[in-house]
């Protein structure tokens, strides 16, 4: 039979439709789609797909299921590796992974294995209805600090071995980043609640409202009997590009504008938390987050959204599908470009003028690329005399973060990297400190769901044979 | 939940509650903040802690009926619940070693200020407090402060009780008479601590002033409480909430606490028609 050289699409809301609602935009394979799909899998003998995974799934072992139509099956191989498949099959660039060292994309279009993996999940999500055998406790209690991706991960690795988990949560729901910061056009929230659900039939204990460094220490965790502690609080801090203007009203970080949209529902009436419908706006970077952001912009009524980035489309490093899905949507890409200044309005003959200290444009100056920087990206020079101011009345910095200082400062011990990142064991996900394990933003600074995941497995690990010994 | 374990009106637009929250109670210190939630839709906004019991395990809360959120809360009742209280958030006002002080409160402010004055009392510091309101009427926390005060004086606007005049009055001539303070600590509106800052300053007295601006998460994540503190850009909910008063750009923090003005003006509108409805 000859190879299927694409493929198979994933349905999706017409691009005119989406922009409007939070409906999720990508729509899943129906089941004769995914058994198309599967059915391009050459169930290769390297498995390249599998190295290409953080979290290493059995990627061809999960794909034969569906072929053969056992999608519980294709489930339980899954989760052997992964603790949030309906997550990652959403989330995850695979492009950049499994996908990427696929044997049939070397001459054709490499399998959807992301676009299964989340066919699978959405299967068992909709039809499973047992429920899941607790293992024998093994008596040892683990506090796992921010219910995002890594925490998640770990509870429920520890859980299923057996381990009393409490999960510390500073937000008032759990979830992290996959609450606060993706939106639910991209991820349903009611996903990321399953999961949840999911690890507290487990017999995980989730403690929302509780800031560790804050509410209680980590010394104060073992002095109440948790015999080991892992860290994963995620990124902190957003940080800002010290141009003048940026304290002008309308100038939101990316993490405080989706928190608002994602985790407060701003984009409902029915939220008492306020955001700002701006017609035009501007957000500054070129990451996954810059591109919710924008896609949240237009959504919530905006008629103009620009990313301002000071690279060209190569370089972006957003995942390749949610580019496209901007593309379409009608986000407007102004590339080599970097702000130099946000400009506001002031009324000097009217002191109460409402609109003053608004934001009314952002400038920027045009760049080219030079040479390749440390890390082989070309770096961006500014081209002198270039400038030029976009109307915006919203801009949205959306640069990145630092690390949130209020582990570090309360927890004596633990040794942090000059930018303030945890300093782990990449093995292990040891910290300095004795029985403290960490992983995530908390570690690496801004990065991806699914290496958070595999930090958090990584600890999961080290955690039970530290406390086996 | 977290339970309402004592409610009292201190004036027709300021209220006092006890939550009983154990975690939060047992690290409360003055000059930290609090986090809460009214009901499963509500906003979070932020509390300066009054007074605490940690063995109790409750944490004394006093806040003004000003927007939708104030007033949803001001609905409940003792012995029912708000959905959620976290805390204590940001950095302790600092007290050690200071001999005399000045604590200078506006409004519902003085309710924060109060247990800072009482820690001061406690560790034998010498504490003159200035309250200000704006009549009679608003006067809260009299007895409180009267009792951990070396030396205490009511402002209101109107005259109508204590002295008449702006807090800033008494602070100057204080100063003019040759007072030393350590410290002045000011915690009221933006603009009663833009002007005590204005008077401390020709004395360079080190003046703290405790900065509320919008928050949402507080513990350092969305950057939206920044201010500008030093020609530099900080956060309040980790930084502070307190900062060094001749630091502190008063124009701009003023300029960004009106951002939702519209937004904050419809929600009080559409919670007031809500409650007029349920009365009928």
């Amino acid at each position: 039979m000859a190879v299927q050289p694409l493929k198979h699409e994933m349905p999706v809301q017409k691009p005119e439709v989406r922009a409007k609602n939070f409906e999720e935009v990508a729509l899943g394979y129906t089941e004769e789609v995914a058994v198309d799909e599967a059915n391009r899998c050459l169930n290769c003998k390297n498995k390249p797909c599998v190295q290409g995974c953080p979290v290493n799934i059995s990627i061809p072992e999960f794909i034969s299921k569906v072929k053969e139509r056992d999608y519980e099956g294709a489930y339980d191989v899954i989760s052997q590796s992964s603790s949030l498949p309906a997550v990652c099959g959403r989330v995850c660039p695979q492009e950049t992974q499994c996908e990427s060292k696929c044997t049939l994309g070397i001459k054709f279009q490499p399998v959807g294995i992301g676009r299964l993996e989340r066919f699978v999940a959405d299967y068992h999500n909709a039809n499973f209805t047992g429920e899941p055998v607790l293992p024998q406790s093994n008596g040892h209690r683990v506090a796992v600090i921010g219910s995002g991706p890594s925490g998640l991960t770990c509870a429920g690795d520890l859980a299923k071995k057996g381990y009393k988990v409490t999960i510390f949560e500073a937000l008032h729901l759990a979830g992290g980043v996959l609450v606060y910061g993706i939106p639910e056009f991209r991820l349903p929230k009611s996903i990321v609640q399953k999961e949840v659900d999911a690890l507290k039939k487990y017999g995980v204990d989730v403690q929302t409202n509780v800031v560790v460094g804050k509410t209680i220490t980590i010394d104060e965790l073992f002095e109440d009997g948790y015999e080991a502690v892992f860290v994963g609080s995620g990124a902190g801090l957003p940080r800002f590009m010290s141009i003048p203007g940026e304290s002008l009203k309308g100038v939101y970080s990316a993490n405080e504008f989706l928190t608002r949209s994602n985790l407060m529902k701003a984009y409902k009436d029915s939220s008492s938390t306020p955001i700002m419908h701006a017609k035009r706006v501007a957000v500054v970077g070129g990451g996954n987050v810059a591109m919710d952001a924008a896609r949240t912009a237009l959504r919530l009524g905006a008629e103009s959204v620009h990313i301002v980035y000071r690279r060209s489309m190569e370089e972006l490093p957003a995942r390749k599908e949610e580019v496209e899905h901007a593309e379409e949507e009608g986000i407007i890409f102004d590339i080599l470009r970097n702000p130099v200044e946000i400009l506001g309005y002031h009324n000097s003959d009217d002191r109460r003028d409402p609109k003053n200290g608004f934001v009314t444009g952002i400038k920027v100056i045009k760049c080219e690329l030079g040479e390749p920087d440390e890390k082989g990206r070309r770096r961006p020079v500014e081209i002198p005399g270039s400038e030029y101011v976009i109307d915006v009345d919203c801009v949205i910095m959306a640069i990145g973060t630092s690390p949130n200082p209020l582990i570090k400062n309360t927890t004596k011990g633990l040794e942090v990297n000059r930018h303030g990142g945890i300093i782990v064991n990449e093995e292990t996900g040891a910290t300095s400190k004795l029985g403290v394990f960490a992983g995530g933003d908390a570690v690496t600074g801004a990065a991806t769901v699914i290496l958070a995941m595999g930090a958090g497995k990584t600890a999961a690990k080290a955690i039970d044979e530290y406390l086996s010994k | 939940m977290y339970k309402i374990v004592k409610k009292q009106a201190l004036n027709s637009t300021v209220t006092m509650m006890d939550i009983y929250a154990p975690m939060v109670a047992k690290k409360a210190e003055p000059g930290q903040f609090i986090i809460l939630r009214v009901d499963e839709n509500g906003e979070r906004i932020p509390l300066t802690v009054a007074g605490y019991d940690r063995a109790a395990g409750t944490v004394k809360i006093i806040f003004q009926i000003v927007g939708a959120t104030t007033m949803l809360l001001n609905q409940k009742n003792e012995g029912e619940y708000i959905s959620d209280f976290c805390g204590p958030l940001g950095c302790a006002t600092e007290v050690e070693g200071l001999k005399k002080v000045c604590i200078v409160g506006g409004g519902v402010g003085c309710a924060i200020a109060l247990p800072v004055a009482q820690k001061l009392h406690e560790l034998g510091c010498e504490v003159h407090s200035i309250i200000g309101f704006r009549n009679k009427d608003l006067l809260i926390l009299e007895k409180e402060f009267a009792a951990c005060s070396d030396k205490f004086t009511v402002m209101t606007d109107d005259g109508s009780y204590g002295r008449q005049g702006v807090v800033t009055l008494p602070l100057k001539e204080a100063l003019e008479n040759g007072e030393k303070y350590d410290k002045v600590i000011t915690i009221g509106p933006l603009i009663m601590m833009k002007f005590v800052v204005a008077t401390t300053k020709p004395y360079n007295v080190p003046t703290v002033v405790s900065m509320n601006p919008i928050m949402i998460d507080g513990t350092g994540m969305c950057g939206g409480c920044r201010l500008t503190v030093g020609g530099k850009t900080k956060f309040a909910c980790v930084d502070g909430p307190d900062f060094d008063g001749f630091e502190v750009d008063f124009d701009e923090a003023m300029e960004r606490s009106r951002m939702y003005v519209d937004f904050e003006a419809r929600e009080r509108e559409a919670t007031c028609n809500l409650f007029k409805k349920e009365v009928k």
